[in-house]
């Protein structure tokens, strides 16, 4: 029996904690497999956020620190100064980025610090049991906007990777989907270049990754992938801002 | 080495960069600017990081980043930037790592002044960020002893790896005195200091170890686990307690009619005072805590003679350390306290004025 697909050994045997359906196990994977397939595993190190990935330090079979809310790329560029012989990523999802934050990574990518961030966007506080974020959809219902994302009195979603590709310096930004097995594969390619110009020590990477909170979305794991094909992607174009590897400046 | 005169912000930075420091994350203000500048100058000359972080809150975090994979690093600041580094404090206490925050204290509450002050004694030694945790607190009174005390502080932080505070003010900062540098560590001795964390801190899997994970955390969210936690911090806080006592008796003796204890500038006041009372034949004693914690409960207590009416507490501030000297004295003779806030320091003619009343009173 020939063995075609298995446990990266960048993960650890510890069981996910996430609810079912949930995506953030696809997106472990992918990077925990673009990080072995560039064999890295030993030089590299990364940063938990606060959120439904705050175990993340747990599943990654390497060094790993865990950071305050919003933290994370503050956190990976002390790491990433301390140790540049070492690879640092963080992991983080969209209210501690988009939100408590913004300041960090903004600041972070303006640094063109050389770290990579991956960045899960279901538009929704998924580990606080379903809050509004700074992404949540206008008229989206969540238990703090339990009329609907009211625009006129908190504002509209903000597209964080469009945001930061306002910036001179990240290397390379990209949004991709998880949305579909086909979406899954391209967004492997988006994860893979970002941890290969980390290798290459070519300067920030980002890459958002569009996903589904099926739990506090009160929907199950397909239709909630249908319901964020049809709402978010429309909103959260998936694509290519920034790849200075590729000259799209 | 010989002495050169420097003020005491360049005096630290120089200090810390000579005890191994090589990574420095801050944010700009003031009473604290020229050691932020002196870094800015210097650490590139020693192939050290200098990074002007976009917040306080950034530049902790960043520490903790740098503290995480067991390198020498630190991050000054005055009182308002200070309380915006309780979060990051917190954290750093909580996964036990070493490193070195420094406030140069100024007036407050809230944006307050930028004038020395004694102000922020409670949020350094009290707690300031959530949960149960210490920092061990240096707290020096001239140049010579903040820059003393930035070898003292990182080695602390490493032998028990917990954050290590040294807590100046303005006065402290701003004013220029002699001093006197340690020679500067070698890079192969700072390579070692990193060393000595390899078994825990963030670092390359050289021998590809398929068990090396090492994990970077204040969380535990078992309460089992916590608890043990925070109960192993505590034994940790005990030894510290017991080990890192630190302070100095100035014409402490048997026949001390007042004992006062004051800390930082302000025992330098009191000790003008006091030796102005001298030649009058007034006989008091101070006692000056250099740690404010661990705090010498036990030497506040063990000065206070016979022939002492009242201890006298003097502070920059309304009263701070004033509850720690209650609880040394255990009741055994009043404690009386005088202060000035707002970044007014006092001069030794007001504390002369206000010891000498003691005296009068009695009579």
């Amino acid at each position: 029996m020939e063995i075609i697909a298995t446990r990266p050994e960048s993960l650890t045997k510890t069981p996910f904690t996430y609810c079912p359906g949930c995506l953030h196990g696809v997106a472990h994977r992918l990077v925990a497999e673009a990080i072995e397939e560039f064999g890295l595993t030993n030089q590299m190190t990364g940063v938990a956020p606060v959120g439904c990935s705050v175990f993340a330090y747990k599943f990654f079979n390497f060094d790993m620190a865990q950071a305050a809310h919003g933290r994370a790329p503050a956190v990976a560029t002390g790491m990433k100064r301390a140790r540049p012989d070492m690879h640092v990523f963080t992991y983080q999802g969209d209210g501690d980025l988009a939100a408590i934050g913004t300041a960090e990574i903004v600041h972070a990518a303006n640094r063109g610090e050389h770290i990579s961030v991956f960045f899960v966007n279901n538009a929704i506080y998924g580990m606080t049991g379903g809050q509004m974020a700074p992404t949540t959809l206008p008229n989206m219902k969540t238990t703090t906007s339990p009329y609907g994302r009211n625009t006129d009195d908190i504002g509209f979603p903000i597209r964080v990777s469009e945001l930061l590709a306002t910036l001179i310096a990240p290397y390379y930004i990209e949004r991709v989907s998880l949305l579909s097995p086909a979406d899954i594969i391209k967004a492997k390619k988006a994860v893979k270049k970002a941890i290969q110009y980390n290798k290459e020590g070519r300067g920030f990477t980002f890459v958002e990754l569009i996903s589904t909170c099926p739990t506090n979305w009160g929907l199950d794991p397909l239709k909630s992938r249908d319901w964020a094909k049809e709402n978010m992607l429309p909103f959260f174009k998936v694509g290519c801002l920034r790849d200075k590897g590729e000259g799209v400046e | 080495m010989a002495k050169i005169l420097m003020k005491g912000n360049e005096a630290v930075a120089e200090a810390s960069i000579r005890s191994g420091c090589r990574l420095y994350f801050a944010y700009p203000i003031t009473p604290q600017s020229e050691l932020i500048e002196y870094m800015a100058k210097m650490m590139p000359k020693v192939g050290g990081v200098f990074l002007q972080a976009e917040s306080e809150v950034a530049a902790i975090n960043m520490v903790y980043g740098a503290a995480g994979c067991g390198k020498r690093t630190m991050t000054s600041s005055s009182s308002p930037g200070v309380s915006l580094k309780m979060e990051g404090i917190s954290y750093i206490a909580g996964a036990e790592l070493p490193c070195v925050i420094i406030n140069v204290q100024r007036g407050g509450p809230g944006l307050g002044d930028i004038q020395p002050a004694q102000g922020d004694y409670f949020q350094a030694t009290k707690g300031g960020g959530h949960g149960d945790y210490r920092l061990i607190v240096l707290a020096p009174s001239s140049v010579q002893e903040f820059a003393d005390m930035a070898s003292e502080a990182f080695d602390l932080a490493d032998k028990y790896r917990t954050p290590v505070m040294i807590l100046a003010d303005g006065m402290l900062g701003q004013m220029m005195e002699p001093v006197e540098f340690k020679p500067a560590k070698t890079q192969e001795e700072i390579d070692e200091l990193g060393k000595q964390h390899n078994s825990w801190c963030i670092c390359p899997n050289e021998d590809g170890d398929k068990k090396h994970h090492h994990e970077i955390n204040s969380l535990e969210i078992d309460p089992n686990v916590l608890e043990k936690h925070v109960n192993d911090l505590y034994a940790k806080y005990a030894v510290i307690e017991a080990n890192e006592l630190r302070y100095e008796s100035y014409n402490v003796n048997d026949d001390n009619e007042i004992l006062c204890v004051a800390w930082g500038t302000a025992s330098r006041v009191v000790k003008s005072a006091i030796n102005e009372l001298k030649a009058e034949g007034k006989n008091i004693g101070l006692i000056r805590p250099i740690n404010v914690w661990p705090y010498p409960y036990a030497a506040v207590k063990a000065a206070i003679g016979k022939k002492v009416k009242k201890v006298y507490v003097f502070e920059l501030n309304t009263g701070q350390m004033l509850d720690d000297v209650k609880i040394a004295v255990e009741g055994k003779v009043p404690v009386d306290f005088w202060g000035k806030v707002g970044g007014i320091v006092f001069t030794p003619a007001e504390i002369k004025a206000k010891l000498e009343a003691c005296f009068t009173k009695e009579k």
